[in-house]
């Protein structure tokens, strides 16, 4: 018994650590207070606030089209990019592999800075563009990454099975490759966007006037303390990034139904 | 007889050089359940591959109910697969597993349909339609595999180790049931296995292969009864092989010698004194006894296993060979016992080796 008290008493710390200051942030966005001291009373004003700030707002839209257009596109390219190094073989594929986890492990800041001189070097104007496609760059590692664990010898033996009732290549593509690499696509994906969706060190160097996004936003607005607009601004953020999981997860789990119990 | 699948000169090589398959040259006919044997790494799945497609030939010719699909792509050909793992797609049902060739086919609905109500009938999993692949048993799922097969009215099925992962009392069941499904069909099966008993029960010809080259073909009697090399005749069921040599030949017959006794077999053109021929016995076609006989071969049983309907004993001839016994139901007798083993000359099986390359 004493046993398992001490297991629950560790379960509830570590979720209470994990999910406190979430809450707290949560509660203060409806506080009537602008200090996050003492919560005095319930108010939606700093929401109203939200979207009278045009700022703000610009910001916003800004993340997710860079979040959703990033995301796409890389989830795409690297979906083939994973295809292409498991079926084929070429000269210096091994070292394409090693090259591949070069991003993942670097600091941020390093590549932030590499893209910015590229960018410089190419004469590329900073704004949404280059915002854009630095996401996409560094997400595509993160979904080949996470497709590629998706393929297995029984999955060449499915597309043979599919080849030999008759499917040409797009048709087995469909109907058999993709839903079958569906769960590392989608993890892939969810990993861009959520990538994409707070980084900082990145949008910071490549960034440029008119592509202000909302985690550069909040940054420079905790320069001068939290105020509660923030909090009511990632409330929302948190509220988006929910849902947007959720769905995600909940397609993951009706695709793969049935494949294992 | 009709040829449904010609292999014409065959190789295969991943490597130069290096050859998996080397001129193999094949008949398949019409209706026949045709099985490939031999023992993993020998290339019959490659064969199979290539009847189908999804491996290429190096060298040679492939015909499909004499039309030369060589260079058909495998979505185009009149053969389907089961495989040895089923390969029945897991985020399907059963009804779409099984219509999966047909839709490809561009079919109209109603007719697929019908045609998968009527295999799943036929394969006994009516009701089945909605499962997933992962919610039915093994002997299910290969059902599926079948029909899935069988649904696409081919001129030949290919069966790869089809029944290898199944439980032995399962395999036993579904061999009976595969062969009542062919027979019901009419279509020709082409199935590979390692697995010698299953080649015994349900083919009505089985080709050897070893090393991408067919050892000998013929109906399971035939190979067992009359094994051509010494290699067949331990590959299918237990043997007792002895070298001996030639110390007489009559008109037709020739008088060898093993060990001090004295066998004789039917003469062969080629027979000279002194020459060695390898003599063959099937361990349940010897006659045990603890009295010494005449010409009996003498030694001391080393190990008796009780298998229910049959004992099998080994017996040690002073460490120069032990024999192998069979014999129905129990014995009397203990290890350690001195037996007189007696082999009757029509149980002999010759086996005369012309070309020894290795």
């Amino acid at each position: 018994m004493k046993h398992k008290t001490l297991k629950n008493l560790i379960i509830a710390l570590i979720l209470i650590f994990l999910y406190l200051p979430i809450i707290i942030l949560v509660l203060y966005s409806f506080n009537t207070s602008k200090m996050n001291v003492l919560f005095e009373g319930f108010t939606l004003d700093w929401y109203k606030n939200l979207f009278n700030n045009r700022t703000l707002l610009e910001a916003f839209t800004n993340t997710f089209i860079i979040a959703i257009t990033s995301t796409i596109t890389s989830t795409v390219l690297g979906t083939i990019g994973a295809i292409g190094l498991y079926k084929y073989n070429f000269k210096f594929k091994s070292f394409i592999n090693l090259l591949l986890y070069i991003p993942i492990v670097i600091p941020e800041i390093v590549l932030g800075i590499s893209l910015l001189s590229v960018y410089t070097l190419t004469k590329l104007e900073l704004g949404m563009f280059t915002l854009i496609l630095s996401h996409i760059s560094f997400s595509i590692p993160f979904v080949i990454v996470s497709v590629r664990s998706t393929f297995s010898k029984s999955l060449d033996t499915y597309e043979e099975a599919a080849k030999d009732l008759g499917a040409d290549d797009i048709k087995t593509f469909f109907k058999i490759t993709l839903p079958q690499i569906m769960p590392g696509v989608i993890s892939g994906a969810t990993l861009a966007f959520t990538l994409s969706l707070d980084d900082v060190v990145i949008s910071y160097f490549t960034a440029g006037p008119g592509s202000n996004t909302l985690p550069l936003q909040i940054y420079s607005m905790i320069k001068t303390g939290i105020s509660p607009d923030v909090n009511a601004l990632t409330t929302l953020m948190l509220l988006v990034t929910m849902i947007i999981l959720f769905s995600l997860t909940f397609i993951q789990g009706r695709k793969i139904v049935g494949e294992k119990k | 007889m009709k040829t449904v699948v010609k292999l014409e000169n065959i190789s295969k090589s991943y490597e130069k050089g290096k050859y998996v398959i080397k001129n193999l040259s094949l008949d398949v006919y019409e209706g026949e359940f045709l099985t490939l044997l031999g023992s993993s790494g020998c290339g019959k799945t490659t064969i199979l591959r290539m009847i189908s497609g999804l491996e290429h030939v190096t060298d040679g010719k492939v015909y499909i109910d004499d039309k030369d699909v060589t260079e058909v792509d495998p979505t185009k050909r009149e053969v389907n697969t089961i495989f040895q793992n089923f390969a029945l797609f897991p985020h399907m049902t059963v009804y779409e597993n099984v219509s999966f060739g047909l839709k490809m086919k561009k079919i109209n609905k109603q007719e697929i349909k019908e045609r998968v109500t009527e295999v799943l009938k036929l394969v006994e999993l009516d009701g089945f339609e909605e499962r997933y692949p992962s919610q039915l048993s093994g002997g299910q799922q290969q059902r599926v595999a079948i029909a899935r097969g069988i649904i696409m009215n081919p001129k030949v099925l290919l069966l790869d180790e089809s029944l290898a992962s199944l439980d032995l009392k399962l395999k036993k069941m579904m061999q009976i049931e595969l062969k009542k499904i062919q027979k019901k069909l009419g279509i020709t099966f082409i199935y590979v296995t390692h697995d010698q008993d299953e080649a015994l029960t349900m083919s009505d010809r089985i080709i050897i292969i070893e090393k991408g080259v067919i050892k000998q073909e013929g109906s399971p009697k035939e190979i067992y009864e009359h094994p051509n090399s010494v290699f067949v005749a331990d590959f299918i069921g237990e043997s007792n092989i002895f070298k001996s040599t030639i110390i007489h030949i009559d008109e037709n017959k020739t008088i060898v010698d093993f060990d001090g006794k004295h066998f004789s077999i039917p003469r062969n053109e080629k027979d000279e004194i002194g020459k060695m021929v390898n003599i063959m016995v099937r361990p349940e076609n010897v006659t045990i006894s603890t009295e010494p006989f005449q010409n009996a071969i003498k030694g001391v049983i080393k190990t008796i296993v009780y298998d229910g309907s049959i004992t099998k004993l080994f017996v040690d001839n002073e460490g120069d060979f032990d024999l192998r016994v069979t014999v129905k139901g129990s014995v009397d007798y203990k290890e350690g016992d001195t037996t007189y083993i007696i082999v009757d000359d029509k149980d002999i099986v010759a086996i005369r080796e012309e070309n020894h390359e290795e």
